[in-house]
Formats: structure tokens, C-alpha cells, sequence
């Protein structure tokens, strides 16, 4: 197996209309940051790998077709990933194990949504009446963990404030919210019991690309590259009696087996920064347990004390998180983007000092579809 | 370089195809998942990896895949992906997968029902959605571009459309050639029969594929390449994409027995065939190939499938399976088998 670096990150400015672009333009915007970040042309690519969520979202029916001319594929090789929400990680995945196994050297990534051009409630609910959107599907999960755990009414707005405070330092955030406050979040309407307004991901036009690169290419950058240590995905079925929504095995599993491929054995110490994939509130807490950082009913105190905040001891999405930019396809992907740039401490304005190993995490379907992956700033 | 695993398939099937079906995708590819499993001896605890491909636009709404999870049990959960392509691409993604030594086996299937929507209108929705698309310019309509390129540059006549369609379908191409045309030069033995169908292929890793198939059909080579999305900007005569696939994959290293080719119309295998290299000597698409049957989605797997076929239950020696995806052959995926 072949060590895996990426040597190259770049990200839209995410916003909830770009009318400026096309949707070749918005992948173009991305990629092109991110050959330029890895000091690349079009042509050192071998093979590109995209993912998105459903096609019905921008109504494309397999967009790689159309956007293999732009993204330079004549003659080259282009696939296309689709694991729901996850579809981001899965996608990086992918690409990662194009080098990994020694097929390809330089492979270009790519994740994107571009929700304006279609409604995404509608594409959800195939058209058909009666979608409750991605929220309502999940709100009654998040109801259960609020029993379960009998954590304080306060800790989702609590995310859902730091998580817009973050968004600040992070140019390339779509919600920016300076003012944004506990009270206020508690004052927004409900859209879903538990979940208000202001702890709900808005819908975003965006996507994330990387380049990903063999060993040999890698160390010949002049900048700091983040190490791929472990990657992994899991799938379980969406519904069936004594599943738990709440906290998935699925999640569970993809965490034990991302841990152990890169030496991670007590996670809240091993880890200094966390990208995981919170586009209600709520899902930080969750998210927190499910992967081992907290013990069951033990996430909600992790940000009660702060342990989540930039500059705690886990910072939690310090970019702003999918509460603050969520172009869907590209949503998992940027948390694995995110966690490469820490690694990498070329993070900006929300870089986590000393950041040596980051954590990107992305989830989709009922809860059902996960994907990790663990980068360090050194060689596994 | 080539990574040097040695990955073979040891498990094949497909649900016959037909027009209509009255099962959901799930219970169409269930029998298909069964039986490759089966034919390898393995149940699906035992696989690694799995990946799968399907078409929202196909089954008329999003995640397709997610119900299509159903048929690999995904309890406890599983590892597995999935692209929106054809299956061809699943089993590209699960060979790479392969390479990484901590699996040894893996699973991929595909599924397409194509009598549950238009698939002439449909169609058009894969093309660009700012320039192509709004014309409505649909998959015959488009093949048909590329048919006329043929017979425009001398390369082809009508006569040798319908001589391939006669060898593929059975019947007499003189009375072929009386048909009307559908879109001309195209007429109605020319262009897929459409079909609803399912496949599944297990593969497994060196001594462990010896274990589980007599004879089983190893991956010598596999690429697969894309050229630009324009018609207007290719030269639609020749297949880029096919021919760098087949160099790629090392179809040239030697002869090959029978060659299963994703030709959707009788012209495609023309243009594939030159693409390819592929002499006289090579039996092309004995299964009937992509125009006597099209399950969009399983088609690509299907072909790579019959061609494994060929050397686990039919004694060739070396055979390939291609696969395609997009407007005039866009994009081309080559997988050239070997056996022991």
C-alpha cells in the first residue's frame, strides 16, 4: 500500500445563490484553488473522482458526463460517487484509494451541490407530496437523545452559536452571523421540535476539491502536506427493529476501524481537532458519543465546558461546520478538507495551534451511510 | 505501473432480462446477488467490500441505492459504496479496493428498470444542462449523429449497420434494411433493446479466487477513459476514450477470444471495434451484447460478466468486457480477463 498524501485544498466562497457561476464554474472555482495550492496544471492530473448527493437536486442526470470537459478529462479517467450526505467523504475516500493502491499518482477530488439550481426538499421527497425534509427525518433522533442523555434545552443553541462564531474566521463560510447569540437561537421558531431555525444548516451553493498524491509526489511539495493515516466507511440498512438511530453502529464501527488503522486508542487525547458532519445542532453531542470521544450520555458536557470550542481541547469545526456552509455533495468533503488544513496549518485565521492529527467525519441516508478519515502532519 | 495484485472474478449472474418487471429493483437483483454468491461459494458475511451502482433517474426518485442496500443485509454493517454509473465502474472501484491487502474478497452489483420511465426523454437529462439539454436532444438522436459521421466519412454503410444488427439479433439484413428509419440512418434493429435488469460479479484476490472457482477469470487489465462531452468538439468517427482504455488495459498483449461490447447501437461496434484493435479472429458480443439487451446501469457489468463467463465456464483464455456510459460513447471502460 502506497503512503497518500493531500498536497492541495480549495473550497468556493459558499453562499446560498451563485447565479455567477455555472455549475462547471462552481467545480472549476474549487479545483483550480486547489492545483493551484498543490502548484499543479490540469495536466499533472491522472484521474479525477467527483461526488453529489441525488441527482434530482440540480435535475443533471450523472453530471460527470457534462463536466468532463471542464474539469479536463478528455483522455483521462472520471468517476462519480454517491453515498447520500456522506457522499463527500466516501468521494475523498475513493480518490484516496486510487493512490493508495498504487493505480494513480495524482488524483483530483471533487465535491459539490449547487441546491439553487433546484429545490432540495423536493428532490428529497422525489417529487412526490408529503417530504418532511432532511430535519424532520432527524429531529425525532434528536428528541431521543435529549431524553436519553437529559441534557439542557441550551446545548444545541450553544453549538449552534459557536459554530456561527467560528464561521467568522473562515472566509469561505457562507452564513456569517456576528451577533448571534444563546437567547437569540432560543427565540428562533421551531422548523422541527427539537431543532429552531438557527440550528438548522442553511442550503448552499459550494464545493471542495483535493488533490490527492502518492508518496513520491508528495514529498516533493514545498508546502506541508496532511498524511492520510486511515480511512473508512460503513453502511447499515435505514430501518428495521432494534436499530439505534440515536447512535448508529454503523458510526461506531467506522470510528473503531478508521482508530485503529492510524493508532488511535483513547480519541479525546489522541485527537486535537474534529471535522464531523452537524447540519442540526444537536448532531455535536451525538456525534461526540458515537465516536468515542464521550462516554454514552456524556457528549452534551463536552460542550457545556467548552472541550468543543476553538481553542478547547477538541476544537469541534472550528471552519464553521455544515451549520454554516452546507453545499450538501461538498459538505463531507470540506470536513475532510478542513482537517487536512489543520494538519497542514494553512488553516488561516481558524487554525488550531500545533494541530498534529484532525479527524474529518460525514454521515448520510436515515443515519446509515458514514465515512472518516485521519490525517496527521507526519508519515504514517 | 500497473499494481501487481492478482484479482480474478469467481462469481457471476444476472436476472434474465425483460421489459416490464413487475418486482421492485431489490427483488429484481435479489436471484442475481444470490446466485453470484453462490457460484462462488460465499455468503454475504463473507465479503470485504461491496459497490453498487443505480440511477435516480431511472427508479424516478433520489437513492436509489439506499433501497437497493436491502441485498447485501448490511447488518452488522458493512463496507460498501456506490456510484451512479454503470456497474462496470462499481467493479473498477472494488478492484481498486482490492489492492490494499486487508480484504479478499468483494462484491459488486447494478440495476437499472428502464420500463418505468422514458428513456428517450430521460436520456437528455445527462447532457449539459445549460447548452445540450434544453434541446431535448435524446440518446437515438444523438447515436444517429455519430452514424451518419460514419457513413459520411466512407467508413460505413447502412448495409453494415444492418449486417451486425442481423448477426446480433438473428433475421436477414436485406428485409432490415426495408424497416423505416427511427432516426435516420438509424432504423429499429439498429438502437437497444431496452430492458429492466440486475447483475452481481464477486471478486476475490489470488490464492483465496483459486479456492473459490476452478477456473477463475483474472482482471489482467482494467482502464476506463472519458473524451469531451460535445459532440461537435470530437471527431465521432474514432473512440478516443475507448482506445486509450484498451491500450491502457492491455487488450494489444494479445489475442482476444471474444470481446463483449457495450454497444447500445449497431454502428457502436464499428467504431469500437477499430478502437480496440480487435481483428476477425475475435467472437464480438456472442451474448447479443448491448443491443439485444440494455438494462442501463447493469449493462457495462453485464458484458464484463459474460466475458468472465467465457473463461470460468467456457475455457477461453483471454476475453475482454467493455463497458460505456454517456452521449456517442463517451465514456469507455475496458476490462481484459485472462485464465490460468
Amino acid at each position: 500500500m502506497q503512503r497518500t498524501a493531500v498536497i492541495g485544498c480549495g473550497q468556493t466562497h459558499h453562499k446560498k445563490v451563485r447565479d455567477d457561476l455555472s455549475m462547471a464554474g462552481l467545480l472549476r472555482e474549487a479545483a483550480v484553488r486547489a492545483l493551484e495550492d498543490a502548484e499543479m496544471d490540469w495536466s499533472d492530473i491522472d484521474a479525477v473522482v467527483i461526488g453529489k448527493a441525488p441527482d434530482p437536486f440540480e435535475g443533471v442526470m450523472m453530471p460527470e458526463v457534462y463536466l468532463a470537459d471542464a474539469l479536463g478529462c478528455a483522455g483521462k479517467p472520471i468517476m462519480r460517487v454517491h453515498t447520500a450526505g456522506s457522499v463527500g467523504g466516501s468521494t475523498a475516500v475513493v480518490a484516496t484509494h486510487l493512490v493508495s493502491s498504487g493505480v494513480r499518482e495524482r488524483v483530483l477530488t471533487i465535491g459539490f451541490e449547487k441546491q439553487s439550481e433546484g429545490d432540495t426538499t423536493w428532490g428529497l421527497g422525489g417529487g412526490r407530496s408529503g417530504s418532511v425534509g432532511a430535519g424532520g427525518y432527524f429531529a425525532p433522533h434528536m428528541r431521543a437523545y435529549i431524553d436519553r442523555a437529559n441534557a439542557p434545552d441550551y446545548i444545541g443553541p450553544a453549538v449552534a452559536v459557536k459554530d456561527r462564531l467560528n464561521a467568522l474566521k473562515n472566509p469561505y463560510a457562507h452564513l456569517k452571523l456576528p451577533d448571534i447569540t444563546i437567547e437569540q437561537v432560543l427565540d428562533s421558531p421551531y422548523v422541527w421540535e427539537p431543532v429552531r431555525r438557527l440550528e438548522s444548516c442553511p442550503t448552499s451553493d459550494g464545493a471542495a476539491a483535493m488533490v490527492l498524491a502518492s508518496e513520491k509526489v508528495a514529498d516533493a511539495s514545498s508546502k506541508p502536506v496532511a498524511w492520510v493515516h486511515g480511512t473508512a466507511i460503513r453502511s447499515e440498512l435505514g430501518q428495521f427493529p432494534g436499530r439505534d438511530p440515536v447512535s448508529p453502529q454503523g458510526g461506531k464501527d467506522c470510528a473503531a476501524d478508521v482508530y485503529a488503522q492510524a493508532g488511535i486508542t483513547n480519541p479525546i487525547e489522541d485527537v486535537d481537532v474534529l471535522e464531523c458532519y452537524v447540519p442540526f445542532s444537536w448532531y455535536e453531542p451525538m456525534w461526540l458519543e458515537n465516536l468515542g470521544f464521550a462516554g454514552v450520555g456524556e457528549g452534551w458536557k463536552l460542550v457545556e465546558n467548552g472541550t468543543t470550542n476553538f481553542g478547547g481541547k477538541l476544537p469541534t469545526n472550528v471552519s464553521g461546520g455544515v451549520l454554516s456552509s452546507n453545499p450538501i455533495g461538498a459538505s463531507g468533503m470540506l470536513r475532510f478538507l478542513e482537517a487536512a488544513l489543520q494538519v497542514r496549518g494553512l488553516a488561516g485565521e481558524h487554525q488550531v495551534d500545533g494541530a498534529k492529527t484532525a479527524v474529518g467525519h460525514a454521515y448520510g441516508g436515515a443515519a446509515q451511510f458514514f465515512a472518516m478519515w485521519v490525517v496527521r502532519d507526519e508519515k504514517p | 505501473m500497473l499494481p501487481m495484485t492478482d484479482i480474478a472474478i469467481v462469481g457471476y449472474a444476472q436476472s434474465p432480462p425483460t421489459f416490464g418487471v413487475q418486482e421492485t429493483e431489490t427483488q429484481m437483483l435479489f436471484p442475481a446477488v444470490n446466485e453470484a454468491l453462490a457460484r462462488a461459494n460465499l455468503t454475504r458475511a463473507d465479503i470485504g467490500f461491496m459497490c453498487s451502482a443505480s440511477c435516480d433517474y431511472l427508479s424516478g426518485a433520489p437513492f436509489a441505492f439506499v433501497q437497493t442496500l436491502e441485498v447485501t443485509g448490511a447488518w452488522p454493517p458493512i463496507s460498501e459504496s456506490h456510484v451512479e454509473m454503470d456497474g462496470a465502474w462499481a467493479l473498477y472501484e472494488a478492484w481498486v479496493r482490492l489492492h490494499h491487502g486487508d480484504i479478499d474478497t468483494a462484491m459488486v452489483f447494478a440495476s437499472g428498470i428502464t420500463s418505468r420511465c422514458d428513456w428517450r426523454e430521460v436520456s437528455a437529462l445527462q447532457l449539459d444542462p445549460y447548452y445540450l439539454m434544453p434541446l431535448w436532444v435524446d440518446d437515438i438522436s444523438l447515436a444517429a449523429l455519430q452514424a451518419n459521421a460514419l457513413i459520411e466519412s466512407r467508413k460505413a454503410t447502412e448495409r453494415n449497420f444492418a449486417e451486425i444488427a442481423a448477426r446480433i439479433r438473428g433475421g436477414d439484413a436485406d428485409e432490415f434494411l426495408k424497416e423505416p428509419y427511427v432516426v435516420e440512418p438509424l432504423r429499429a434493429h439498429d438502437t437497444p433493446t431496452m430492458s429492466d435488469g440486475g447483475a452481481a460479479i464477486v471478486l476475490a484476490v489470488g490464492d483465496r479466487a483459486r479456492e473459490l472457482c476452478e477456473r477463475p477469470a483474472w482482471i489482467a487489465g482494467i482502464d476506463h477513459r472519458s473524451e469531451a462531452h460535445y459532440p461537435g468538439v470530437r471527431d465521432l468517427t474514432i473512440s478516443d476514450a475507448a482506445r486509450i482504455a484498451g491500450q491502457q488495459s492491455g487488450v494489444g498483449k494479445g489475442p482476444i477470444e471474444v470481446a463483449e461490447l457495450a454497444a447500445q447501437f449497431s454502428h457502436e461496434e464499428l467504431v469500437l471495434r477499430e478502437a480496440l484493435g480487435l481483428t476477425d479472429g475475435t467472437v464480438v458480443s456472442p451474448s447479443g451484447g448491448a443491443l439485444a439487451a440494455n438494462p442501463v446501469i447493469a449493462t457495462g457489468l453485464v458484458r464484463i460478466g459474460e466475458a468472465a463467463n467465457q473463461i470460468i465456464d467456457g475455457g477461453r483464455k483471454r476475453t475482454l468486457g467493455h463497458a460505456s456510459a454517456g452521449p456517442c460513447l463517451q465514456q469507455n471502460l475496458v476490462c481484459v480477463l485472462e485464465g490460468e
